[in-house]
């Protein structure tokens, strides 16, 4: 069988590929409203910039590009997609949510169960007895400031944010591991 | 001729219906009832299976005027992509004007097989009324109706064997409807309601397992426990198929010892699934099924893990279809490979369909189950990434493949070494499976894809189409070229009028073509539905603009057209416009 049309397509590859029409001319998406089936959602750019084969060169630090959603892509029956969706969320209720707490310096992780705290005090407190540390008390404006430690956790985007931010449940729902990070570390200082 | 045709006139009718029994495909059937005018009247009324691909192709009324002794009923309603939520709700697909005509008729129904049907619980209750012989309901991918429906066909159809509820959208009304089967049935012989979301009553289904010894068939729902499963395995150790609720207990505790002792009874099994919650502890007292069953569903069960996965997989050397998540890796579909060898049929659906951060499968997975499993006939794979290469290498390893369903999680994505696009693998895999019945295609394709389609995909009866082709050439080459299509749908492609209308007649010889997205005119729609009456041609159009505007020249967004018996549906919504 003959290959094709190779030298076309890599032409064709080279020019940015989009979701949209194969085949139509303009490189930008229309300013008027796209077929009713490419409904782009991103989270984190304007729908304008979004590529959807271009490959970012993200080294390892950068969170991947969120993925432009399509509606009924991948074809999955949205009965099937609710189901996960939903069991997601029950596996968290009963098995508890245990997650992984590491302290730098300390020689092992350990693992603590979110659920058995009902606000951020309460699993403060639990930290600073299971470390034997002082971590302080949050503020808004300063975060842990003027204490030695401060609580970080990583949420399910990969991003490490300070603890105390966002409402304890949402905490709870999105955090998937927790570090206690020296102050100094905190603030980006090295060893003097 | 003519002395065939006397010969065979010499049967008594009771000969010629005696010897059409024995067909029971209702292809066969057809066939038969095109013979002469004697052999379709014999086929016609002694006909009881009847099957409708398209409720709206036939009226009820017409149907049972054809077939007055039908027993047993198929319907399909919204086109597939409905199953993508490509269709607005409302669209229709309403079961009642059949039962309504059914009752009138009063016909003897006893099964009814529906998918993507809507129906209400009115109807539930209509049906559950009017038929003393009714058997059998089977409902897959359909809505409308509540557990209190559900309550009506359990409390009145005195010979229920089947219900069989597959992935439907079922209100939760909280009544008791497992409780609504009197005592005095015994007659069932499969019970499905693992899509359920709500709570059952334990003690009622407990003791309904108790008193149906021919129980071969039962799948739970989540809201079933460990224990409970435990004590209705003690009281049904015949049971062939299970679907287990929720898997998750203590593994030291005295529930899950007598689990495993009762599981140790239970040696018909053949087909397992569920896991809706589980605990992985608790799996190794399902290995002694493992040696025996024919048939595995995981695909709803994330909770375990690749390696309890790939365990399990190890025991379970007699299975012919495998249902799983991607989450089982390229490594994991290498077990599989070496463990599997009747498989049969494998789907591998995806754990996260819009996941970041862990990594599907690959081609891989899939080049190596094609070389360990020599009977590997339907696929239906949701991956990472693909190749040319190892396409035609799955190409070469299977050439009995009827199905073949490839879904690249990226649509458009090209052949992950070569940046080409995908044409040549698909190409190698339609030129080798000379039975292929149904395909879809996904990745970067040009009309080369479909050159190759319409060459070689004699046998193809239906394709998916999505985010593919350069121009109305791919369409052309598969409306010319597939003899036996029979149903189409395409989404998101570059094909417009003149591949729609170059061969109008063609429509009449196949079920249904939908597209959307696509480059169709509303002028092009119109002028096939002029030139062919016996089509109905359906515009979905969700913003009202449409008809009232005057330009023919745009772009029509969904069209659904169906070969049709019965003129135009009375039944579409307002954004439903019939050409």
């Amino acid at each position: 069988m003959e290959m094709g049309k190779a030298a076309n397509y890599e032409n064709e590859l080279a020019t940015e590929l989009r979701l949209g029409l194969l085949g139509t001319d303009h490189h930008e998406p229309e300013k008027q409203s796209f077929p009713s089936s490419l409904v782009i959602k991103s989270n984190k750019r304007s729908s304008s910039e979004m590529d959807y084969n271009s490959s970012d060169k993200c080294d390892q630090d950068c969170a991947p590009p969120p993925k432009a959603q399509v509606v009924g892509w991948p074809p999955v029956r949205s009965y099937r997609r609710n189901a996960l969706q939903q069991q997601k969320k029950t596996e968290s209720d009963v098995s508890g949510m245990y997650v992984k707490v590491s302290m730098d310096g300390a020689p092992y992780l350990r693992k603590i169960d979110l659920r058995v705290y009902k606000n951020y005090p309460e699993l403060l407190k639990a930290l600073e007895v299971m470390f034997k540390c002082t971590i302080g008390v949050y503020s808004e404006r300063e975060g842990y400031n003027g204490s030695d430690y401060a609580p970080t956790y990583e949420d399910k985007d990969g991003d490490w944010m300070l603890v105390g931010d966002v409402p304890w449940n949402m905490f709870v729902s999105s955090c998937r591991r927790l570090r206690i990070m020296k102050e100094s570390e905190a603030k980006g200082l090295g060893c003097l | 001729m003519c002395v065939f045709q006397s010969t065979i006139n010499y049967f008594p009718e009771e000969v010629l219906e005696h010897v059409f029994d024995f067909l029971s495909s209702h292809r066969d059937r057809n066939a038969v009832s095109l013979v002469c005018k004697s052999w379709c009247r014999v086929e016609r009324f002694s006909r009881e299976k009847v099957f409708v691909g398209n409720c709206y192709a036939v009226s009820p009324e017409r149907l049972l005027s054809t077939f007055p002794r039908v027993r047993s009923l198929t319907l399909k309603g919204k086109p597939h992509f409905a199953d993508f939520n490509l269709v607005p709700p409302d669209w229709g697909g309403y079961l009642h004007p059949w039962i309504d005509a059914m009752v009138k008729a009063r016909a003897n129904l006893e099964e009814l097989r529906l998918k993507r049907m809507v129906l209400s619980d009115d109807t539930l209750d209509l049906l559950a009324h009017s038929f003393p012989s009714f058997k059998s309901l089977v409902l897959v991918s359909c809505e409308g109706f509540t557990t209190d429906g559900l309550a009506a066909i359990a409390a009145n159809c005195r010979s229920l064997r089947e219900l069989d509820l597959q992935e439907n959208e079922v209100e939760d009304r909280r009544g008791q409807w497992l409780s609504c089967f009197p005592d005095s049935c015994t007659s069932l012989v499969s019970l499905n309601f693992a899509c359920l979301k709500g709570e059952v009553n334990l003690a009622a289904l407990e003791r309904l397992v108790a008193r149906c010894p021919n129980l071969r068939s039962l799948r739970l729902n989540h809201a079933v426990p460990l224990d409970a499963l435990q004590r209705i395995l003690a009281q049904a150790p015949h049971l062939v198929d299970l679907g287990t609720g929720s898997f998750v207990h203590d593994p030291d505790s005295e529930t899950y010892h007598k689990l495993k002792n009762a599981i140790q009874n239970c040696t018909s099994i053949r087909s397992l699934s569920g896991f809706l919650e589980v605990a992985s502890r608790c799996l190794p007292s399902i290995y002694p099924l493992c040696s025996s069953l024919t048939s595995l569903n995981l695909s709803y069960a994330p909770g375990i893990y690749s390696n309890e996965l790939v365990n399990l997989i190890r025991h379970c050397k007699k299975l012919e279809r495998l249902w799983i998540l991607d989450t089982i890796g390229d490594k994991g579909l290498g077990v599989v490979a070496s463990t599997c060898k009747e498989l049969q049929e494998l789907r591998v659906f995806p754990f996260d369909p819009h996941g970041v951060g862990y990594t599907a499968v690959t081609e891989e997975g899939l080049v190596a189950v094609s070389a360990g499993c020599p009977k590997l006939n339907s696929i239906l794979y949701f991956c990472q990434q693909m190749t040319n290469a190892a396409l035609i290498t799955v190409a070469k390893n299977c050439p009995n493949f009827i199905r073949f369903r490839l879904c690249t999680l990226n649509p458009t994505v090209p052949d992950a070494v070569t940046q080409l696009p995908l044409d040549e693998g698909f190409g190698a895999i339609v030129q080798s499976c000379k039975g292929l019945k149904r395909l879809s295609v996904s990745g970067l394709l040009t009309d080369q894809v479909f050159l190759y389609i319409g060459m070689y995909a004699e046998q193809l009866e239906m394709l998916s189409i999505a985010f593919a082709g350069e121009s109305d050439k791919g369409m052309l080459y598969v409306l010319n070229g597939c003899k036996k299509l029979k149903k189409l749908e395409i989404r998101d492609s570059p094909f417009g009028d003149v591949a729609l209308l170059a061969d109008m007649g063609k429509y009449e010889t196949m079920r249904s073509l939908w597209m959307s997205s696509c480059e169709v005119t509303l002028e092009a729609c119109k002028k096939l539905a002029m030139k062919i009456p016996r089509l109905n041609v359906e515009i979905i159009n969700e913003n009202e603009q449409m008809e009232a505007s005057t330009d023919d020249k745009q772009k029509v967004e969904k069209m659904y057209l169906y070969r049709t018996l019965v003129g135009p549906r009375k039944d579409a919504p307002a954004f439903v416009w019939t050409l």
